[in-house]
């Protein structure tokens, strides 16, 4: 049984790479309570050469933010990066955002950084970084949004919708906070609600198109 | 030209456009992410039902667009932000300038005067305020109003104070202030010898032979270009070896200008004129 479900869901993933893999050029991520977790399991197999940049979204309290950067380098292949002001999107990263700041992805592909208000309480939000990468890469965007305890990301992820790209929410039975899920779940259909296990798959194989 | 270019991303470069040639502000090289954020919020909070309309009333109305202009601005601040700057500045900075026997100091994108009146609080500190001259230059004018008045919320002290602690401060923080109900207001002869002035980075000139340029987290708002052109002219501005302090998240690795500068205290970044 548990096999079977396995095939269907590498099958199903695989045709959603066929679909619309070729053209991704950007995966985006946002999370929040509980998102450490999750993104240490779903970015733990992916190797140092990512021909597709991650950026990410994750939100924390200020003073633990900074070491964000250390843990996961600590854990992951890709090297792993703060979004610098001005900075152009670079393949064979992962990214994160500072804390206290919103991350943007400019139209020119660069990221820029900005002290609006809080959104949800939150600075970085992530519907800043998923609109604004919407607005940046159209539909050669994957978007993710993962557990969490706001409804942060959903105004973002439907954005990401319309401009033609990529959707993916986590299955909210399975998440380990749902607010987040539920409230985008309540905003848009996305082209799949996944498994982190499933979602770990998907970001393989984007990465590694020619992965067996 | 992109086929159906959505609405919006039309409406905004004509909206810029418009209050250039109407208003000289000069918002076309701006970050257009959080440019697009806010004009959408201000859409939202003026009651406007499109760019186009919120445009047309621009033109016609100046009070709307003062209005509008206090939407595109973000005045985001507090004293002694980021308190190892402050302390960086103190320790690296301020023993070179005590060998000038007069000063010129610019905090460019001062908004409310927070910093300004950090900055006063240091050189006061250091026995440096009577010999320096500093220029406190914004583009929007009410923000300038309450840097003149030196009022700030008495609720924001506390914070204030351990910020000035950390960033080396030596005295008791409230001396500077009195209280008054609900304001802190700043001691007057702080501002002695500050000159407020309407200047925008985007179009005005220089102050000449400045010895240090605050300009921080004003250029995160900029696209590559205005940055160029803005640190061009910091660099026209300054002194031989003068030098200029940025945000913490700011850098000068994406610029042509970044080679003219070289680091003095890179995690704070504070540069140094080549
Ligand atoms: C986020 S505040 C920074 C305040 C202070 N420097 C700090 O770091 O706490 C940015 C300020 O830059 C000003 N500003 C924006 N564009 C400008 C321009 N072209 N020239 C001068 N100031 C500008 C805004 O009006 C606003 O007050």
């Amino acid at each position: 049984m548990t096999m079977d479900v396995t095939a269907e869901v590498i099958a199903d993933v695989d045709a959603l790479v066929c679909e619309r893999g070729h053209d991704i050029e950007a995966i985006v991520l946002g999370a929040s309570a509980g998102g450490i977790g999750a993104l240490l399991t779903i970015l733990a197999p992916l190797p140092a050469t990512l021909p597709i940049p991650i950026v990410i979204v994750l939100h924390v309290a200020e003073d633990k933010a900074s070491r964000l950067v250390e843990v996961f380098s600590h854990h992951l292949a890709p090297q792993v990066r703060l979004a610098e002001d001005k900075a152009y999107v670079a393949t064979d990263t992962v990214y994160f955002s500072s804390a206290g700041y919103h991350l943007s992805i400019e139209k020119g592909r660069w990221f820029s950084l900005s002290r609006e208000e809080p959104r949800y309480f939150s600075r970085p939000a992530i519907d800043f970084l998923f609109t604004s990468a919407a607005d940046a890469y159209g539909g050669a965007l994957l978007g993710v949004l993962m557990t969490g305890a706001n409804e942060d990301g959903a105004e973002g992820l439907a954005a990401i919708a319309r401009a033609g790209g990529v959707t993916v929410v986590q299955d909210p039975d399975e998440a380990e906070f749902a607010t987040m899920p539920l409230a985008a779940l309540k905003l848009l259909r996305p082209d799949r609600i996944l498994s982190l296990q499933q979602i770990r798959t998907l970001i393989y194989r984007l990465e590694i198109p020619d992965a067996g | 030209m992109p086929k159906n270019e959505a609405t919006l991303d039309i409406e905004l470069p004509l909206l810029m456009e418009a209050i250039y040639r109407k208003y000289s502000y000069d918002f076309r090289n701006y970050s257009l992410a959080s440019q697009k954020r806010r004009v959408i919020h201000a859409l939202r909070q003026m009651e406007c039902p499109s760019v186009s309309e919120l445009q047309a009333r621009i033109l016609r109305e100046p009070e709307t667009f003062l209005q509008l202009l206090q939407y595109l601005t973000i005045p985001t601040t507090e004293m002694f932000r980021d308190p190892d700057y402050f302390l960086s500045l103190r320790e690296k900075v301020v023993p070179l300038l005590r060998t000038y026997p007069s000063l010129k100091i610019w905090i460019a994108g001062c908004s409310t005067g927070e910093e300004l009146y950090a900055m006063a609080i240091l050189l006061k500190e250091e026995g440096l305020l009577s010999r320096s001259i500093i220029y406190a230059t914004d583009i929007n004018p009410a923000v300038l109003e309450k840097a003149r008045k030196g009022i700030f919320p008495l609720n924001r002290m506390r914070a204030y104070s351990a910020n000035y602690q950390a960033a080396g401060g030596k005295n008791a923080f409230s001396d500077y202030f009195t209280a008054a109900y609900d304001a802190a207001i700043f001691d007057r002869s702080l501002c002695e010898n500050v000159t407020f002035a309407d200047h925008s980075l985007a179009t005005d000139s220089v102050f000449s032979e400045t010895h240090l340029i605050s300009c921080r987290n004003v250029m995160i708002y900029f696209n590559h270009e205005l940055q160029d052109r803005v640190l061009e002219l910091f660099h026209e501005s300054l002194c031989h070896r003068g030098f200029l302090g940025l945000g913490s998240k700011e850098n000068l690795e994406f610029s042509r200008w970044g080679s003219f500068f070289e680091a003095v205290d890179k995690p704070w970044r504070v540069y140094r004129k080549k």
